[in-house]
């Protein structure tokens, strides 16, 4: 009974939801909203599991002296000050002008930004070990690469200027992007799809069933 | 010079005799009613004859929509209505007259009218799904054209409109046959692996062959193994198959009695992780070794996440990556952190515009579908591995189908194109 009721559940409710792609109707739509609202609100009390875990975690670091306990002590003050502050704050602490969007903006978002930016360089640096020649593959990929960089910039169509339209390097870059890379990403994206309904048909039906653990 | 009223009713007996109005009548009745006057303007405001300005001398108020028809959105629950109507006279570049459109609702044709939404000028039609409408309640609309002269309510009001809700989504015929055909493919395969007690073969995938060396390699090196299993709430499939693979990741990290590190995003793939962790210690037969602080819920903030997982990668030094679910810009914030780190990295997505940066960055990458076999792929039960049949059978079949569909809009038949279009 302890896997059989789970099992249970899933299968009808992951049932239920695959029905209400197809059927419309109130009698179907309504409970199918339901159950997608129940799961915002199950959400909502895993919130307060997932915090004492950080603050947990965190705090047994700092009280054993762990390395880089210092981050970790910045860490449970910031939770602790977002959360205070946000209780201050009340239910539209997320309102423009509040103190918590105050420090949402002023202290999260460029340290985000900041940490955004660095994937330029990680480009540069991933970009410079893609494109070596090693072998005949990677010398087809590093001539694609080189077409289309080149074709998306000004200098490339003023240097094939003198081509016909279709062969300038504009048109080629397109011509790459818009069938063979195309092709190939969609290829991916069938395989995928198809996998995700195989394994969705999987869950639904019992037949992966290692979500429920390992317990017999 | 006619008075409003007059005017009014003269240019809604004037919408009666325009091309089309007997079809659009058919399907929506139009209630003529006195025109309220929201502003005073033009005293020729709401009639299609020349007009005067204002008494005052200022800008007359544009003349009204004309036309309006509804028709209820079909293949909904009920939710939304189309509108359409003609532009008044007055909606032109060169007259700067009118501004836009108010779109107002009532449940009597006689008001109060609520105002729905407010529009472009040039704009001829609307979809009202506020979530205000109810479905199989009558709506009466209106639509008020309105400039900086004032607003002109239309002459007459379309309605009972009524918005139903449909028991089939007509557009999802293609969607529900290859569904079923999936299903069936699926179900005949796994049935038969299960009759047969044999598995299927499948083909060497390397990536997932990967993993075991990549824990192999952490455990020599005495260093522990980084699971990320994605940045995705539980709502999205690859979350779900990144975690079914886990518990097989920790069972083999707990039969080498290696460290294991899952930093997660969502609170709920949190508490399943740390479920699946258990469930691979205990099939593993070593429950007691289980850490359940080796589980950390770290951000559903992209960014911050990116921050914690860097951080562990450098501080704790794993020497074996493995990067398995939905990813995003973080993708390669990740991946060449670890790349410069040396550790051992195995990748898999279904976000096919990450890959590259998998691919480029990471030892191996499994590649979309590749994801999902690697649960029945490292189960090896034979109905798991039976699935995976059933897909590649549907594979064909949307081979056939994309080849059948690019020879008939070839040759000019649009049949099976238009069939497979959903909404």
């Amino acid at each position: 009974m302890k896997r059989e009721f789970p099992l249970f559940v899933t299968a009808a409710i992951g049932l239920f939801m695959i029905l209400s792609f197809f059927v419309p109707h109130q009698a179907v739509s309504v409970p199918a909203d339901f159950f997608q609202q129940s799961a915002v609100i199950v959400v909502a009390f895993g919130i307060v599991l997932g915090g004492a875990n950080l603050l947990r975690v965190n705090l047994e670091a700092v009280l054993k002296r762990q390395a880089g306990w210092p981050y970790r002590l910045v860490l449970i003050a910031g939770l602790l000050v977002m959360v205070l502050v946000g209780l201050i704050e009340g239910r539209d602490f997320q309102a423009a002008g509040t103190r918590s969007t105050w420090i949402y903006d002023q202290v999260y978002s460029p340290m985000s930004s900041a940490m955004f930016a660095l994937l330029a360089f990680f480009i540069a640096s991933a970009a410079f070990r893609a494109f070596r020649i090693r072998t005949p593959e990677a010398g087809l990929l590093a001539l694609a690469a080189f077409l289309v960089m080149l074709g998306r910039v000004p200098l490339g169509n003023a240097l094939t200027a003198w081509l016909p339209e279709d062969l300038r390097l504009g048109s080629v870059a397109e011509w790459i992007l818009r069938v063979p890379q195309n092709a190939a990403n969609r290829a991916i994206l069938i395989g995928a799809a198809l996998g995700v309904m195989a394994t969705g048909l999987r869950v639904i039906l019992g037949i992966e069933r290692s979500y429920l653990s390992g317990e017999e | 010079m006619l008075s409003c009223r007059t005017a009014s009713v003269l240019a809604i007996l004037l919408l009666g005799i325009v091309p089309g109005a007997p079809a659009a009548l058919a399907q929506s009745q139009v209630i003529i009613v006195p025109p309220p006057v929201i502003q005073p303007a033009s005293p020729s405001a709401g009639s299609e004859a020349p007009r005067n300005a204002t008494a005052g001398g200022g800008t007359p108020a544009p003349r009204p929509a004309r036309g309006l028809n509804w028709e209820d959105v079909p293949d909904d629950a009920g939710r939304a209505l189309d509108l359409t109507w003609q532009l008044s006279p007055d909606d032109t570049l060169h007259l700067p007259l009118l501004q836009g459109y108010h779109v107002m609702r009532s449940e009597n044709p006689g008001g109060p009218w609520t105002r729905v939404d407010s529009l472009a000028a040039g704009v001829s039609s609307y979809r009202d799904q506020s979530v205000t409408l109810r479905r199989d309640l009558p709506y009466f609309y209106r639509i008020d054209a309105f400039g900086p002269g004032g607003v002109t309510p239309q002459g007459s009001v379309t309605g009972p409109a009524i918005a139903v809700s449909q028991w089939f989504n007509h557009t999802r015929w293609s969607v529900l046959a290859l569904t079923m055909l999936l299903f069936t493919f699926v179900l005949f395969f796994i049935q038969s692996a299960q009759g047969e007690g044999k598995t299927p073969f499948v083909r060497r995938i390397p990536g997932i062959d990967a993993i075991e060396e990549a824990i192999g390699r952490a455990t020599e090196m005495g260093r522990p193994v980084l699971y990320v299993p994605g940045i995705q709430d539980i709502d999205e499939m690859q979350t779900v198959q990144s975690l079914i693979i886990l518990e097989s990741v920790a069972k083999t990290t707990a039969r080498y009695q290696t460290p294991l590190k899952v930093p997660v995003t969502y609170p709920i793939p949190f508490t399943i992780a740390q479920e699946m962790v258990k469930g691979g210690y205990l099939q593993a037969g070593r429950p007691e070794q289980y850490d359940p602080d080796c589980v950390q819920f770290v951000s559903p903030e992209q960014f911050a996440y990116v921050a914690a997982v860097t951080g562990i990668m450098m501080r704790d030094r794993p020497a074996a990556h493995i990067f398995l679910g939905a990813f995003f810009a973080e993708s390669l914030l990740l991946a060449e952190t670890g790349f410069a780190t040396g550790a051992i990295q195995v990748a898999g997505t279904a976000n096919a515009n990450q890959l590259p940066f998998f691919v480029v960055a990471c030892d191996y990458t499994l590649i979309g579908e590749e994801l999902f076999a690697a649960s029945a792929y490292l189960s090896g039960e034979p109905k798991l591995v039976g699935s995976l049949k059933g897909a590649d059978l549907m594979k064909l079949v949307i081979l056939v189908v994309v080849l059948a569909g690019c020879l008939l809009e070839t040759l000019g038949y649009h049949g099976l194109t238009q069939w497979l279009a959903t909404q």
